[in-house]
C-alpha cells in the first residue's frame, strides 16, 4: 500500500476540460473571416497593422509581468485578443507607431494597471482605442475606400455629413470605408453565431443592444436596418459588449447592459458629434457593471419575494 | 407514447464513466477477517458501545446504541471476538471510536435477527421502530437516520414519498445496479415508507441514463396504482433533494426549509432496499452495495461489502491497483472524500471507492477569474459562487453571508465548470463553516 503517496483534497475531483486559453482562442477563430476579410478590402498595411498591435500588446504585457515580477501570462490568449480587437477598431491607414501607442495603451492602462487579466473594469481594446482617438483625431478618423484604397469616408460619415445612405447589400459584405475589421457584417455575425454556439457568449447582450438600437432608431425616425449595419455595431455587439470581465455575470445584468449600451449608441449617432457610438457606449455600460451586478442578483432556488 | 422526461435549472454534464461498472452485476465480495466498525457512521448523536473487548458477537447483533433521537444503532456484520475500541480513521476524515471485531468464520446469525411478519399487519410506529433498530440511514452518502425522516411533526402534512434513483454523481452504479437487480426489494421498502408515513403516492426518480434500471422498476409497480416512475434527465446534481422534488412535483423546497414542508418525504433507493431487508429478513444494516471504479482500479465492480471492511481489502479483491494510484476517494468524483489511507473502514454511506490514477490525481494551477460566469449558469441554487468565494478568500464572512453562502449545497458544479480552474466550491465551503462557527459563538 502506498498510502502515502495518495493526493488528498476538497471535492471535486474532476473538473472540465475547457480553459481560458481554449476560450481565447475560439475568439480567435470567430474574429478570422472578418479579419481575413478586412487585410482583402484595405490591403497589406492593414495586415501589418494587425501585427503590429498584437505584438506590441503581447510585449507590453510582459514587460509589465517582469517589472512586477509576476508569471508571465501569455498563453492564457487575452492580449492576443486584446491585440488583435484593437487592430480590428483602427483606420487601415493609421501611421505604424500609432498602432504601436494603441497596443501600448490598451495593455498597459486598460489591463495591467488594474491587476492583469480579469481584473480590469473596461474593455482593454476599447481603451486602447478610445486614447487613440482622443490623442490623433485626424489620423483616426482617415478613411480608405475598400480595395481601390483611395481616400473616401465611412457610411456613417456620409449620412451624418451628406445624408447619403450606403446600400444594404455593400454594408453586409462590408464593401465600404471604416476600420480594418468592422465592415463585414454578415463575417461578423458568422463568428458571433460561431462564439455563441462554443457558449463563449450569451445571446442577452447582442439581442438587447441590437434590440434597442434596433427599436430605437424606428421610433425616431431613421433606417434601423442601416443602423444595425453600418459602423463598428457588428463587431462591438459580438465581440466586445460580450466581453466576459467587463461586462455583467448575472442574466438580468445582461440585458440592463445591453439596453443601455443601446440607448447610449443611438444618442450618440443621431444627436452627438461623433458619427459612431459603439466605442463609447460599451466603454460607459463597462464602467456601471459593478453597480449592474449588485442589484441584479436573482432570487435563489426556493425564495419567495419580500 | 414518450415519457415526459422531468429536470430543474442550472446543473452541469461532467463525463459520467458509468460504462465502467453499469452492466457487471453485483457480487459479493468476500467476508472480511477483521471488521472496524465506527460508532457514528451518520449525522447526529455518535453511539455508546455496548459491548467490550473479549464479548463473543453474532452477524446483525447490536453492538452500539444512542439515547439521542437522531442517532442509529450499529450492529457486527461478522461473527466473532470484539478485540478492542480504538480511535480510528473513517472515510469522512475524521478518527471516531471504532469497535474491532475478528471473524471466527462461523457466519452465525443473531437471534435477534428474525422476520417481522406481514407488512400489511405492521403499524406505522412499528415500521419505524424497525428501521430505527436496524440502524438505517440514508444510503445516498448522507447518512441522515431514516427513522427521523420519517417521523415529521404531526403539523407536517406529508403527501408523497419520493425515492431517489437518479444516482447523478458520475462512476457509481450501485443503485442502478440495485434497481436492475432487486427491483422488488426497492418496491418493497417504499411501500413501507409509504405506510410508515401513512400516505398512498409514492414516485420512484431515475435518470434517462439507467433505461434497464427504468425498465425493471416499471415491470414491478405495473400492479401497484398508487406508484409511479418519474423518467429524470440526465444532469447533475439531479439527485438533490430538492433539484429531484423540484423537477418531479414542480414544488420549491424554500432556502432553509425541509422536503416535509412542502409536504414530501425523500429516500434513497438504497434505503429503501435496506427497510425491505430489515422488515422481510429482520437483517440490521450490516452490508451495503459499493461501486469499486476508476481508471486506477483492475477490475471496475459492483461488489455488496460488510460494514467495517477495510478499503484496501475490496480494492484487491476488485484486481488492486492498476499503475500507481493517484487519489482514493470514498463516494463519486463530485462530492466524494479523497482518503489519505485504505485502512479506512466501509461504512453506511459509502457508495463508491473510485481510484484516479496518478496523472489525473493532480489539480491545475489555479488562473485569475475572467468573470465568464459559467458557475453563476451552473449554481442549481441559484448562487453567485464567483462572489462568495471571492469574498471567503478575502475573509468577508458577512459579507459572503449576505450572498446566501450558507445555502450552498456544495454540490461542486461551479468548481468542476470554472474555466479557470478556481477552488469555488472548496472556498465556499470554508466561509460556510467561518460563518456558522461564528453564529455558534453568539
Amino acid at each position: 500500500m502506498l498510502d502515502k503517496e495518495l493526493v488528498v483534497s476538497s471535492s471535486p475531483h474532476i473538473r472540465d476540460n475547457d480553459n481560458i486559453t481554449k476560450i481565447m482562442i475560439t475568439v480567435v477563430i470567430a474574429l478570422l473571416p472578418a479579419t481575413i476579410a478586412g487585410i482583402y478590402y484595405f490591403g497589406f498595411k492593414s495586415l501589418i497593422i494587425l501585427l503590429t498591435t498584437i505584438t506590441s500588446s503581447l510585449i507590453t504585457e510582459v514587460i509589465f509581468q517582469k517589472v512586477r515580477n509576476r508569471t508571465i501570462s501569455l498563453k492564457d490568449g487575452s492580449g492576443l485578443v486584446t491585440g488583435l480587437l484593437l487592430g480590428l477598431t483602427l483606420p487601415p491607414t493609421l501611421p505604424i507607431w500609432i498602432a504601436i501607442v494603441g497596443g501600448v495603451v490598451s495593455i498597459g492602462l486598460g489591463k495591467m494597471v488594474f491587476g492583469g487579466l480579469g481584473q480590469n473594469i473596461f474593455n482593454p481594446a476599447l481603451v486602447g482605442r478610445a486614447f487613440l482617438l482622443i490623442t490623433f483625431p485626424v489620423k483616426m478618423t482617415e478613411w480608405i475606400n475598400p480595395v481601390d484604397g483611395l481616400s473616401g469616408a465611412t457610411p456613417l460619415n456620409l449620412l451624418k455629413m451628406e445624408g447619403i445612405k450606403t446600400n444594404y447589400f455593400d454594408l453586409l459584405i462590408g464593401n465600404v470605408g471604416g476600420s480594418i475589421g468592422e465592415t463585414s457584417v454578415i463575417l461578423l455575425l458568422l463568428g458571433g453565431l460561431y462564439l455563441l454556439y462554443k457558449k463563449c457568449i450569451d445571446w442577452r447582450i447582442p439581442a438587447s443592444y441590437l434590440g434597442t438600437i434596433f427599436l430605437m432608431t424606428l421610433l425616431i425616425g431613421q433606417d434601423p436596418i442601416f443602423h444595425l449595419l453600418s459602423g463598428g455595431l457588428m463587431l462591438g455587439a459580438f465581440f466586445m459588449a460580450t466581453d466576459m470581465v467587463t461586462t455583467p455575470i448575472t442574466k438580468k445584468g445582461r440585458w440592463v447592459f445591453g439596453i443601455g449600451a443601446g440607448i447610449i449608441l443611438v444618442v450618440i449617432r443621431v444627436y452627438g458629434g461623433y458619427p459612431e457610438g459603439v466605442l463609447y457606449s460599451i466603454l460607459f455600460m463597462n464602467g456601471l457593471t459593478p453597480l449592474i451586478n449588485r442589484y441584479t442578483r436573482s432570487k435563489i432556488f426556493g425564495e419567495v419575494s419580500k | 407514447m414518450k415519457d415526459k422526461t422531468f429536470s430543474f435549472k442550472g446543473g452541469i454534464h461532467p463525463p459520467y464513466s458509468k460504462e465502467l461498472t453499469e452492466s457487471i452485476s453485483l457480487t459479493q465480495a468476500l467476508p472480511p477477517k477483521i471488521v472496524y466498525i465506527p460508532l457514528q457512521q451518520h449525522i447526529g448523536a455518535p453511539c455508546d458501545p455496548i459491548v467490550k473487548s473479549g464479548d463473543k458477537v453474532k452477524i446483525g447483533q447490536k453492538i452500539g446504541d444512542s439515547q439521542a433521537f437522531v442517532s442509529v444503532p450499529i450492529h457486527s456484520s461478522v461473527s466473532g471476538t470484539v478485540k478492542n475500541i480504538i480511535d480510528f480513521p473513517t472515510p469522512t476524515g475524521s478518527k471516531v471510536k471504532t469497535i474491532v471485531i475478528e471473524s471466527d468464520d462461523s457466519y452465525e446469525i443473531c437471534d435477534t435477527v428474525k422476520p417481522m411478519g406481514d407488512i400489511n399487519n405492521l403499524t406505522s410506529k412499528e415500521i419505524i421502530e424497525i428501521i430505527r433498530e436496524a440502524g438505517i440511514t440514508g444510503m445516498g452518502g448522507a447518512t441522515f437516520p431514516t427513522h427521523v425522516k420519517l417521523s415529521p411533526p404531526p403539523e407536517k402534512k406529508i403527501d408523497t414519498v419520493i425515492l431517489n434513483g437518479a444516482e447523478c454523481e458520475p462512476y457509481l452504479t450501485s443503485d442502478h445496479r440495485l434497481m436492475v437487480e432487486h427491483p422488488q426489494k426497492v418496491v418493497f421498502g417504499l411501500k413501507a415508507i409509504m405506510k410508515a408515513v401513512n400516505v398512498n403516492k409514492g414516485i420512484i426518480g431515475i435518470e434517462d441514463n439507467k433505461p434497464d434500471a427504468i425498465k425493471n422498476i416499471k415491470k414491478i409497480i405495473a400492479n401497484e396504482p398508487s406508484i409511479q416512475d418519474a423518467v429524470l434527465k440526465t444532469k447533475y446534481p439531479q439527485g438533490g433533494e430538492k433539484r429531484l422534488i423540484d423537477a418531479i412535483t414542480g414544488r420549491k423546497v424554500p432556502p432553509g426549509a425541509l422536503p416535509m414542508d412542502v409536504g414530501i418525504v425523500v429516500n434513497n433507493v438504497g434505503t429503501a432496499s435496506a427497510i425491505a431487508d430489515s422488515i422481510q429478513k429482520g437483517m440490521p444494516l450490516i452490508e451495503r452495495i459499493v461501486t469499486v471504479t476508476g481508471n486506477g482500479i483492475v477490475q471496475p465492480s459492483n461488489m455488496i461489502v460488510k460494514i467495517g471492511t477495510p478499503f484496501k481489502e475490496v480494492i484487491e479483491q476488485c484486481g488492486g491497483y492498476s499503475g500507481v494510484p493517484g487519489k482514493v476517494i470514498s463516494g463519486g468524483p463530485m462530492m466524494g472524500f479523497a482518503q489519505y489511507t485504505t485502512e479506512v473502514p466501509v461504512i453506511k454511506g459509502t457508495s463508491g471507492i473510485l481510484v484516479i490514477n496518478q496523472f489525473d490525481a493532480y489539480s491545475e494551477i489555479e488562473q485569475p477569474c475572467i468573470k465568464c460566469a459559467r458557475c453563476v449558469d451552473v449554481c442549481p441554487v441559484g448562487l453567485l459562487p464567483i462572489k462568495i468565494a471571492n469574498y471567503s478568500q478575502k475573509s468577508k464572512w458577512d459579507e459572503a453571508e449576505e450572498y446566501n453562502a450558507l445555502y450552498c449545497i456544495e454540490c461542486g458544479s461551479c468548481s468542476f465548470i470554472c474555466p479557470a480552474k478556481r477552488p469555488l466550491v472548496q472556498r465556499i465551503r470554508l466561509v460556510k463553516g467561518e460563518i456558522l462557527a461564528k453564529k455558534r459563538s453568539k
